[in-house]
């Protein structure tokens, strides 16, 4: 489903090259947890497979479906079906959140010439499924984001996947910043959405995450290369020894 | 010490092209007075510093500049969902055929040249008395130019809660229409006016509205600037609070070469409260100038400005706002926000927010910023499918949220907000 071949991304405003030939394919119905140090390019390939500026292209090929993800605007990625759960998700002051959704969700189904969403019936959709990520009405009125506290922002990231039912999920760090109780309520959302048919791929620095959505593949990643691919075992390895030892073999 | 002698000259010659309306001794004492004022102070210069950002030319010269008139064809009138008396002027000209009849429980109607007639009446203690009070500590010459000659206007006397707002239609039909209005409003002891405002008016306009506000009354204004884009306007409001009054002012702006709005607001009744608030939608030529002086001689008063003004493609924004504490003040909360969203490289925003404090039990604030859309916002955006340009239109609607939320009447805020939607939708093609 998803297809990442030899990535290749350097700064737009500064040579300095991130990703460095990052090989990821994505079964449909499968997860896939990308763990590492801090600064390895997690974020970045996160951010170059949803379209965000700032970075180049300079090698490689990121396919969804096999539609080439890389030729195509943010949104049209989205309306593709690929969601990116933020690492830091941003404040909008002034746009609702609500509003907010609906306006994502009509607009997606715009672009795949589906017919809009009813406002009773996007209200009603919108509450059953905030109620499970404990989302009050009030989280829903506010302005996006804006005054959230970190646990609140995650958990309305996974609303907004919840939503906009996407093909393929890439949640970056979405267990930074949470409790216990927080974790546990956004494992549940995504473990919700896991039909076997839909992918995803969960960065994330903590095997604590991964005890709640379990991984079918791990990979390791270091300096803007994935360094080690195995099962959920590696994860448990990375929790006991570090990286120390597995970026030892390929120093 | 004399006035230089180019502006004495341009004073003279566009006093030479005026005559005053004719009326009993009350009003042609007022006009006298300000004619007075005029000569003394001579016509707004470039080299004024109030007028540093702003270029008075257009303004002052005796013959308008011809302005297109703008035939609107795609959308439906302003305000067209409310239910409202509505006062049309044709070119700065009251038109009675186009008008509703002048009645409304609460409210007294009159027109100016009517009430000039008249020996008595109760508009001469505000006529030409509220600009003259602004005048000071800085001067506002094309006001004083106004109560001198201007020949049309609207007398209201609220005396009650009125049910509807009054709603005044400016429609512009002659290219080279050259118009001067004057209202007076006076809001009684406990009284609450709604007035709204629309229309380009004319191909130059220059208007004066003069608000009394009472003791414990309240008015609320409301004014969309019209779409002819050529068209340059002038527009004082002076206003005077009483006490536990509530004054709110705002303006839509889209489209013009020049518009220079002054608010000149006086708080001089303890617990009084005054809000001013704009938006401006600025394309190419465009220049507008938000100047605000709002005087806190009170106790315990509250006074809000906040201006917001989206500007691309070469557009100008301007604002000058000003919160004077007197001494003896105390207890003062004075707020002003002026921002500016520039679309593009090739935008000017100029700011000069002042504050002077005399009074030590104060707690005033002012911010001004201008700045491109957020980046990041407009990216968390697409990446959820909302398509560029109406993620740009929401951040820049989400932008102006501020100064719409102080409409306090709902219905008359999704009108303005309609409008907004409208103009950056044509914008987008
Ligand atoms: N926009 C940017 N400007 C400057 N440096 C960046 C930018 N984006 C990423 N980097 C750099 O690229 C490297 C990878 O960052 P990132 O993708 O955030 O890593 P991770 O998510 O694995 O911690 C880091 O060295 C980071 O400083
Ligand atoms: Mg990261």
């Amino acid at each position: 489903m998803l297809e990442i071949k030899n990535l290749q991304v350097k700064l737009e405003e500064e040579d300095k090259q991130i990703l460095k030939g990052v090989d990821l394919t994505v079964e449909p119905g499968s997860v896939h947890a990308i763990m590492g140090p801090n600064g390895s390019g997690k974020s970045t390939l996160s951010y170059v497979l949803s379209g965000r500026g700032g970075y180049e292209v300079t090698g490689g090929s990121a396919m969804l479906d096999g539609e080439d993800l890389l030729e195509m605007e943010p949104e049209e990625r989205a309306a593709a079906g690929l969601f990116l759960a933020f690492q830091y998700p941003v404040e909008i002051p002034g746009v609702g959140n609500m509003t907010f959704l609906r306006t994502a969700v009509n607009a997606q189904r715009k672009a795949r010439g589906e017919e809009e969403i009813s406002a009773a019936d996007f209200l009603k959709l919108v509450r059953a499924k905030a109620k499970t990520l404990k989302i009050d009405a009030d989280m829903l009125k506010r302005p996006v984001n804006t005054g959230f506290s970190g646990g609140e922002k995650k958990r309305n990231e996974i609303l907004q996947m919840a939503m906009l039912e996407p093909k393929m999920c890439i949640l970056d760090e979405t267990d930074s910043g949470l409790d216990v109780d927080a974790m546990k309520l956004v494992s549940e959302g995504v473990n919700a959405l896991r039909d076997g048919k839909r992918g995803f791929v969960v960065i994330t620095h903590y095997q604590r995450l991964l005890d709640h959505i379990k991984p079918d593949v791990v990979h390791i990643m270091a300096a803007g290369r994935i360094v080690k691919t195995g099962g959920p075992e590696l994860a448990l390895e990375v929790e006991q020894n570090g990286y120390a030892d597995i970026l030892a073999e390929f120093a | 010490m004399g006035l230089p002698q180019a502006k004495l000259d341009s004073t003279e010659a566009r006093i030479a092209a005026l005559s005053p309306l004719t009326g009993a001794a009350w009003i042609e004492t007022a006009q006298a007075g300000a004619l007075a004022r005029l000569r003394a102070m001579g016509l707004p210069g470039r080299r004024d510093e109030y007028w540093r950002y702003t270029n008075p030319t257009g303004l002052n010269a005796p013959q308008a500049a011809a302005a297109a008139v703008f035939s609107v064809s795609d959308e439906s009138p302003i305000y067209g969902n409310l239910d409202t008396l509505d006062i049309v002027f044709r070119d700065g000209v009251f038109d009675a055929g186009a008008s509703d009849e002048l009645s409304l429980e609460g409210v007294v109607i009159e027109r100016l040249g009517e009430a000039a007639l008249a020996d008595i009446h109760w508009a001469k203690d505000v006529y030409g008395v509220l600009e003259e009070r602004g005048q000071a500590p800085v001067q506002r010459p094309l006001a004083a130019l106004n109560t001198a000659f201007a020949h049309d206007g609207i007398l209201l006397r609220a005396t009650g809660v009125v049910k509807k707002p009054i709603r005044f239609v400016y429609l512009h039909e002659s290219e080279t229409s050259d118009a001067m209005l004057h209202h007076v409003i006076k809001v009684e002891e406990g009284a609450e006016l709604t007035v709204l405002e629309n229309g380009p008016a004319a191909a130059r306009f220059n208007k004066v509205m003069e608000v009394e506000v009472a003791d414990k009354a309240a008015f609320h204004h409301i004014r969309a600037q019209g779409r002819d884009h050529e068209r340059q306007a002038v527009t004082h409001i002076f206003a005077r609070l009483g006490a536990e009054s509530l004054f709110k002012s705002f303006t839509m702006t889209a489209n013009g070469v020049m518009t220079r709005n002054e608010a000149v607001i006086e708080l001089t009744g303890n617990d009084a409260s005054a809000h001013i608030a704009g938006v401006a939608l600025g394309d190419g030529d465009f220049h507008h100038d938000d100047t605000v002086f709002v005087t806190h001689d009170a106790v315990n008063c509250e006074s809000r400005q906040v201006f917001k003004k989206v500007l691309r493609n070469g557009a100008t924004g301007v604002f000058q706002g000003k919160i004077l504490v007197k001494a003896g003040a105390q207890k003062t909360d004075g707020y002003q926000i002026s921002q500016a969203l520039l679309l593009d490289d090739n935008a000017q925003f100029l700011a000069k927010p002042e504050l002077e404090i005399y009074a030590d039990d104060v707690a005033c604030s002012h911010g001004s910023t201008s700045g491109a859309l957020d980046e990041d916002a407009l990216f968390y955006l697409r990446a959820r499918g909302v398509p560029r340009s109406e993620a740009t239109d929401m951040l820049t609607l989400a932008f102006l949220a501020e100064a719409i939320d102080e409409i306090a009447a709902a219905e008359i805020a999704a009108e303005i907000l309609d409008r907004l939607e409208g103009w950056l939708a044509r914008r987008r093609g």
